[in-house]
């Protein structure tokens, strides 16, 4: 069975350094043309998808405030924009846009994927994300002060409760998105010219949603779009996150630091599966991994951005970790890096997510020399055989929960 | 001195303008429809591409309205997707600010106008309906006499998130270890009556500092609101007297504000029908009327004035003889028919009466006509004297038809707008603001002159 393999999008790479390497295009960040020559080249790589981070704040290297570097990347655009305008130039890849759920209406990232959908021909995905960033909530005023973040081990007790609830939106928010994307059924749209109806509307659905943080009546102003529900993926490293993956997502996104680490947050995935009553297909589980890669001395080319920046980047434990912060850290060779993918994969993974240190460098090392590593060992597709994005990811179109 | 007209096009919409029975239509959501478009208004060197915005689909009677076209995207993001397959049409998404917050919509539009080399607009429309807010966090929390308040100083903290960064903030010196310039990015603070927020944006600033802004209430703060701050009003005025008066009224108060009348272009929302005469247009004006109002579309078009259910009457037969129930609105989410229908039922009795009519006749007579019918040549005269004669700047093209109701409008008539030498024939420059002949927004909001 061909290997899952995505790869994720930000910035200049995920080295804070990464936009003052060789051959990186820091004055083209904000350009489409960084954008889409970044995805045709993961399509190229006949990679799965590729997913686009962002957050409703300006980057920081302290999880509480602003930091005031200028010596690092600063700014983003939207990401369901970049994956939209990034679209109609390619043709099998999966986009998958990251939005909030702490500020954003639903209604507004319900629509916002299911038009990705249309305009990718169904190869939209989804990454909900909560904010638990304090200096964000000033950049809306609508919600009392957050208190601040703390992952340490013992976590303060109004953070955690605090938490807790973001997550608890988080599913309501993805709950309402889910119905929305239902509110139409396929067929929906009927053109009768005889009684003059354009739509069938006992076909046509309110959600009637009612929750703690909002309450949605619908339906969408989006017909289903070619998927019917885009996948929802989540990145997750507790329990909590977990089994807000098992009730919300299809794909999930982990952060193991080894092979046994893999198979014990497995075990944990599938209980969390388990202990919200999950009716749906089983988690993808994907792991998360920041890559370096080069034929030789990977090791050597991540020291000199550690210096450059001042600070090196690690595999963090997660305890004390910033979120973004979380995933092992490989440097080496494509070859070794496909080694330990089939290792790990042992585990009970059926795909990675990788996050190029620095772009386009570790991309091109994935699509160029780690895909033909993992086709020679017949673990990876060699063609698209799907277009849209839960055909390949071996999940069957739903009908409408509304439909009769 | 001739004035050079500016054309825009309009996607279908979801109304009864939008003839969904002709063999001929295709679909409303398929990208390649929005393409096929987008491309067709390029062709003809279109100033902007415009998308409405609905957040709610229409209900009559409890129900949701099933007669007409319904059934779209979220306007940015298609916008985004045609920015990829033209390289200077100006791309214009309408974006609601009541049911949205500053920081967002800010950061949207200005990635747009990143992603598009600086083709971005934003027509700033307000809502205070309690029903379309059921879709929403905050519910219908907006008192009618709010919501310009409201737009507006939306739009002047959005304005303040795009002037937070100035235009020379990313540096991307890797020798010099700078990717923001020393005090390129300054913290934004906007403290009102709508919005209280503070913190730093995170979008640099786009190609055209501010998207271009378009409005289009007709309210007198609605026309305040558009003197004050748009770029473009998108006029429901379209027929030459009117379009003259609201032209001047609207021109007149720019100097109010310190700006000089081209600074703020006025272009009517307009259909047209062609034919290779004169009679042939007629007739074919007539057909798309009759396909625009159906038999239950004239129903329903009376139910929404009634107040009533009125489905038990003859389409083909004289108006309904029950007296209109003014306490009871049966049709939500549309804008219009929202005051005096007792009036309005007087008037179209006395209509129906002298001219004969039946309800559908009726309907047809008093639902808006074609702006422009007639020959190419005729039609691009007409055009042109709107223009010249000051009832508008140009033109925003409504087609009744998804994908190919511009076709003809770019084959036939835009060349000869061409000839007369009152329309580009070609773009000159990479930007909407440079089609529209407007200045870059510097950062201090001042628009430069040359």
């Amino acid at each position: 069975m061909t290997l899952h393999l995505a790869v994720a999008l930000d910035g200049a790479g995920w080295h804070p350094a990464a936009w003052r390497a060789e051959g990186a295009r820091p004055d083209r960040l904000f350009t489409p043309g960084y954008w889409a020559g970044l995805v045709a080249e993961a399509e190229r790589g006949l990679l799965d998808f590729v997913t686009f981070e962002d957050a409703l704040g300006l980057q920081s290297s302290r999880l509480n405030e602003p930091d005031g570097r200028l010596d690092q990347v600063r700014g983003r655009l939207d990401a369901v924009l970049i994956a939209s305008r990034v679209a109609p130039l390619t043709s099998r890849i999966g986009l998958v846009p990251t939005t909030g759920t702490t500020h954003t209406e639903p209604f507004h990232v319900a629509i916002g994927i299911a038009s990705l959908d249309h305009v990718s021909r169904g190869r939209a995905g989804w990454r909900p994300q909560i904010s638990g960033h304090p200096d964000h909530v000033a950049h809306f005023g609508r919600r009392p002060p957050f208190p601040p973040q703390d992952y340490s081990g013992d976590r303060d007790p109004v953070f955690g409760e605090h938490v807790l609830g973001l997550f608890a939106e988080a599913a309501d928010a993805v709950e309402v998105v889910r119905r929305l994307w239902d509110s139409w059924e396929d067929d929906a749209e009927i053109r009768d010219v005889a009684t003059g109806r354009f739509v069938d509307r006992d076909k046509l659905h309110h959600i009637d949603f009612r929750g703690e943080w909002f309450s949605v009546k619908g339906p969408s102003i989006t017909p289903r779009s070619p998927q019917g529900q885009p996948p929802v993926t989540s990145l997750a490293h507790d329990t909590l996150s977990y089994e807000f993956a098992a009730r919300s997502s299809d794909v999930v996104y982990v952060t193991p630091r080894d092979r046994e680490d893999a198979a014990a947050i497995v075990e944990s995935v599938r209980a969390a599966e388990a202990a919200v009553g999950r009716t749906e297909p089983p988690l993808r589980i994907f792991a998360d991994l920041v890559v370096f890669l080069d034929s030789r001395d990977a090791y050597g080319r991540k020291a000199r951005l550690d210096d450059l920046d001042g600070a090196e980047l690690k595999s963090a434990e997660l305890d004390g970790a910033e979120l973004d912060w979380d995933a092992h850290v490989f440097t080496g060779t494509p070859e070794e890096l496909a080694g330990l993918l089939l290792e790990w994969r042992e585990a009970g993974l059926e795909g990675f997510r990788l996050r190029p240190g620095q772009l386009p460098h570790d991309l091109v090392a994935i699509t160029r020399a780690l895909v033909p590593a993992l086709q020679n060992a017949g673990a990876f597709r060699t063609a698209y055989e799907t277009v849209d994005l839960r055909g390949r990811l071996g999940l069957a179109r739903p009908a409408s929960r509304y439909a009769a | 001195m001739t004035k050079q007209i500016h054309l825009a096009a309009h996607f279908p919409g979801v109304n009864n303008t939008t003839v969904w029975s002709d063999p001929a239509s295709g679909s409303q959501i398929d990208f390649d429809s929005f393409r096929h478009l987008a491309q067709t208004a390029e062709r003809g060197k279109f100033d902007f591409f415009f998308l409405a915005e609905g957040l709610r689909l229409r209900e009559a009677k409890g129900r949701i309205h099933d007669l007409d076209v319904m059934g779209r995207p979220e306007s940015l993001t298609v916008l985004s997707a045609l920015a990829a397959v033209t390289t200077h049409l100006g791309l214009a998404a309408t974006v609601n600010s009541t049911f949205n917050e500053p920081y967002e919509v800010a950061r949207r539009l200005a990635t747009l106008d990143h992603l598009s080399g600086g083709r971005a607009a934003w027509n700033v429309v307000t809502s205070f309906d309690a029903f379309t807010g059921e879709n929403f966090r905050r519910g219908g929390f907006l008192a009618e006499a709010d919501r310009y308040t409201r737009a507006k100083e939306f739009l002047q903290t959005a304005r303040e998130l795009w002037d937070s960064w100035a235009s020379d903030a990313v540096a991307a010196d890797p020798e010099a270890g700078r990717f923001l310039r020393p005090g390129g990015v300054t913290p934004f603070r906007h403290r009102g009556r709508h919005f209280d927020i503070s913190g730093l944006f995170n979008v640099p600033r786009g190609p055209q500092g501010h998207p271009v802004i378009i409005q289009a209430g007709d309210s007198d703060e609605g026309r305040e609101f558009a003197a004050s701050s748009a770029d473009v009003i998108f006029s429901r005025h379209s027929k030459l007297e009117e379009g003259r008066a609201f032209y001047r009224d609207v021109k007149r108060r720019l100097a109010a504000y310190g700006r000089r009348p081209e600074e703020l272009k006025i272009l009517p929302a307009v259909t047209y029908v062609l034919g290779d005469t004169e009679a042939e247009a007629a007739e074919r004006a007539v057909e798309i009327r009759r396909a625009q109002v159906g038999p239950q579309t004239a129903i329903y078009f009376l139910e929404a004035v009634w107040g009533r259910d009125l489905s038990g009457y003859d389409p083909d037969g004289p108006l309904p003889d029950v007296e209109p129930d003014l306490d009871e609105g049966v049709s939500k989410g549309h804008a219009a028919f929202r005051r005096d229908r007792g009036e309005l039922v007087a008037k179209w009795r006395a209509l129906a009466e002298e001219k004969n009519l039946s309800i559908r006749e009726l309907a047809i007579e008093v639902s808006a006509p074609q702006t422009f019918i007639g020959t190419p040549r005729s039609v691009a005269d007409e055009i042109d004297h709107f223009v010249q004669a000051d009832a508008a700047d140009g033109f925003i093209f409504v087609p009744h038809l998804t994908p190919g109701g511009l076709d003809d409008l770019v084959d036939k008539v835009v060349p000869l707008l061409q000839e007369k030498g009152v329309f580009r024939a070609d773009y000159t420059g990479p930007t909407l603001r440079d089609h529209l002949g407007l200045a870059p927004r510097t950062q201090d909001g001042i628009e430069e002159t040359s």
